[in-house]
């Protein structure tokens, strides 16, 4: 044991600390090769993840733009029936001439009509009023000039909003997502009548239309993967090209493809029409509604089906099929009970590549979804440049990323992540 | 049925030939929707059908016209100028980073490699519009919303791991006992790296530029959000076009955009063979 411990390097460090030091430093240096790509997607990726996640529960612009009313409703009772007293007019109507001021009325206007309809308009004409109200509220009181100037002032409801948005940090925009609401009186969570719920719906319907495309990018993708794995290889090659010159075609193009295609004067419509098959006036309507989508991502996603299924085909031995039907099976229940059960991690590759692909598409569904072929990603984008609700659509985008990672989780649980390959 | 073994028996080659009919269908399928562009951007008229003319093959119902108006319309050279710009300069980011890092992932002595790996190569397997919304937000907090960094740096995030990806599985068989020798001959690191590693694993860097780079150019969802008006790209200019007023102008760009895409394609698989040729495997 002795000897062991007293072997020297040529410095006369001992030999362990000199291959621990040496081990060490490789270590360091391999981790400041990947250092600079690390910081750069921490910085450009997962900042911005970070900072929609706090979009989705930010209230800065109440909080920064009503502070003395946020005070001066601090004692106030929101269950009570009694609208708040002089010193939350006093103080509204000061915030109110700061946020003019500012410009940032109409914006905070905008933000509470998110939860109270008719409070965009009533800041607008009050803020640009409220200046010039304040020598005559000054001689008689707040309240009764504000509400005489506008008589919304006196809604009770407006001053319940204001309370319960006077926290930093708030739940309200993962309610509407979820179709929920609260109820400014009692405080509690309600889930909103039928015919307003959005969301929960489109969730639903974004989630099935991907399982559809799914199965269709499978049923189509299978043969195929099967043919090109079975040709000799310079066949096989020859008929991937084809299907990998999809694959780099831009999508746009193929979405404009489709939108040729399908559209009422459109190619498929034309040739249906001079076979006969259908009448002039009995156009379809292929487009612009789901079957639109369906079709188009389907064809736009299926090479994401081929090339795992084909890389799984590939390393299967076609001796198994051989030996099975040798051994007395029916060529159908040998390929069955033998060959297909092998393609299942192509299949399971394949599946949540597109599922996950299609739950967040949004240019195809755009331009070809109309008004019932779209996705959640088109609410998400309608409200970060329509309605211009940032913090909804943070939500929404939140909510779209938990359903992706859990089916990842999902998928890693029951198959493994590693088998995901590019092909 | 001369291309039939002679031993399959009659169910069989009924099957094989059904078979074979509904891959024909399927690749069908695939190709046929990507090339019905290319006659119909000849039109005569401004239509997204083919006119009577057209299908009668008289002169008169093709004409060049809006392949002329791609090229000389100031609008669409800004789109091309800008799609070039954008994409160009995120691949060198991703490209010079991606390396740089597949290098130290393909060390064994690398810590917590695959937790490393799996944040790399993140912004592929997230769905683009969540990315968009987020790089939305972030720029516009720094004031980059609606200029070309931002659109640059938020392209170059998406196409590293793919550059990632693509090294990696380059430097596998990867020799290490050549740096070695380089280095007993007297070449430092860097010298050792330009002349011995990276001739070595250069037709993988460029297949994963090449992703990059058709990441970016065809991208437009990040570039919808985080630029405007003046980081217009051929596919923001597509999209835009699709929506408002439809000219086969689209359907010219479209055809030159499959060009471009025949073109990589025949690259990458020229670079792929390379490659398999320089690592000394054979088929």
């Amino acid at each position: 044991m002795t000897a062991t411990n007293t072997l020297l390097t040529v410095d006369g460090i001992e030999l362990k600390e000199a291959l621990r030091r040496n081990q060490a430093r490789q270590k360091r240096k391999a981790f400041l090769l990947v250092a600079p790509l690390l910081l750069f997607i921490s910085v450009g990726f997962f900042l911005p993840i970070m900072d929609m996640l706090r979009r989705s529960t930010e209230n800065r612009l109440i909080v920064e733009n009503l502070p003395l009313t946020i005070v001066a409703l601090s004692e106030w009772d929101a269950s009570s029936a009694l609208l708040p007293g002089e010193p939350a007019f006093r103080a509204i109507a000061k915030d109110l001439v700061k946020a003019q001021k500012l410009r940032r009325a109409t914006q905070l206007g905008q933000r509470l009509n998110y939860e109270l309809s008719g409070t965009s308009s009533l800041f607008r004409t009050s803020g640009r009023k409220m200046a010039g109200l304040i020598p005559e509220a000054e001689k008689t009181a707040y309240k009764e000039t504000l509400i005489e100037f506008d008589q919304r002032w006196g809604d009770i409801e407006l001053w319940r909003v204001i309370r319960r948005f006077s926290g930093s940090v708030v739940a309200d925009y993962y309610l509407a997502a979820l179709d929920m609401k609260r109820d400014f009186e009692t405080n509690e969570v309600e889930i909103l009548p039928r015919e307003e719920r959005v969301y929960v719906r489109l969730f639903g319907r974004t989630v099935m239309i991907s399982l559809w495309i799914t199965l269709m990018t499978l049923l189509l993708g299978f043969p195929i993967a099967l043919l090109i794995a079975r040709l000799p290889t310079r066949q096989g090659n020859l008929l991937l090209v084809l299907v990998l010159l999809p694959f780099w075609t831009s999508l746009l193009v193929r979405t404009t493809s489709w939108i040729v295609l399908l559209q009422q004067q459109g190619v498929v419509n034309d040739i249906l029409v001079a076979v006969g098959l259908i009448g002039e006036d009995a156009r379809l309507r292929m487009i612009y509604n789901t079957i639109g989508t369906v079709i188009a991502m389907t064809h736009i996603l299926l090479p994401f089906m081929v090339l795992p299924l084909y890389s799984v085909m590939k390393n299967i031995s076609p001796s198994y099929m051989r030996a099975a039907i040798s051994l007395g099976a029916h060529p159908i229940s040998a390929f069955w009970k033998v060959y297909f059960p092998n393609t299942i991690p192509g299949i399971g590759a394949g599946a949540i590549m597109v599922f996950v692909l299609a739950i967040g598409y949004y240019i195809t569904p755009e331009l070809v979804g109309g008004r019932t072929g779209v996705f959640i990603s088109n609410r998400i984008a309608y409200h970060i440049s329509s309605s211009l609700n940032w913090g909804l659509a943070a939500a929404l985008g939140v909510a779209l990323l938990i359903i992706v990672i859990t089916i990842y989780w999902i998928y890693d649980k029951f198959v493994g992540i590693d088998n995901i390959r590019l092909g | 049925m001369a291309f039939f073994p002679p031993y399959l028996s009659l169910p069989e080659r009924i099957w094989h030939l059904t078979f074979r009919g509904i891959c024909v269908l399927v690749l069908f399928f695939l190709v046929f929707p990507i090339f019905v562009i290319v006659p119909l951007s000849f039109n005569a008229l401004p239509y997204f059908t083919f006119t009577p003319e057209m299908l009668a093959f008289k002169a008169s119902g093709y004409s060049t016209q809006w392949y002329r108006e791609f090229f000389t319309d100031p609008n669409w050279q800004g789109a091309v100028r800008n799609s070039v710009i954008i994409a160009l300069a995120s691949t060198l980011i991703a490209v010079s980073l991606g390396t740089l890092a597949a290098l130290g992932l393909s060390r064994k002595e690398m810590p917590a490699r695959s937790l490393i790996m799996g944040l790399l190569i993140s912004p592929m397997i997230v769905p683009l519009i969540i990315s968009a919304v987020g790089m939305f937000f972030f720029y516009s907090r720094l004031g980059l919303q609606g200029s070309h960094i931002g659109v640059i740096l938020s392209h170059a995030a998406l196409g590293t791991p793919f550059v990632v990806i693509t090294v990696t599985a380059t430097l596998v068989g990867f020799d290490t006992t050549l740096l070695r020798a380089a280095a007993s001959l007297g070449a430092n690191p860097t010298l050792a790296f330009f002349r011995v590693t990276l001739p070595m694993i250069l037709p993988g860097v460029i297949s994963g530029g090449l992703f990059a780079f058709i990441t970016s150019f065809d991208e437009v969802v990040v570039v919808l959000f985080v630029g405007s008006f003046r980081q217009r790209t051929i596919p923001w200019k597509m999209f835009s076009g699709l929506r408002e007023n439809i000219s086969p102008t689209i359907l010219a760009v479209a055809t030159c955009l499959i060009l471009i895409s025949i073109a990589l394609l025949v690259s990458l698989e020229l670079l792929r063979r390379r490659g398999e040729k320089l690592r000394g495997i054979k088929h």
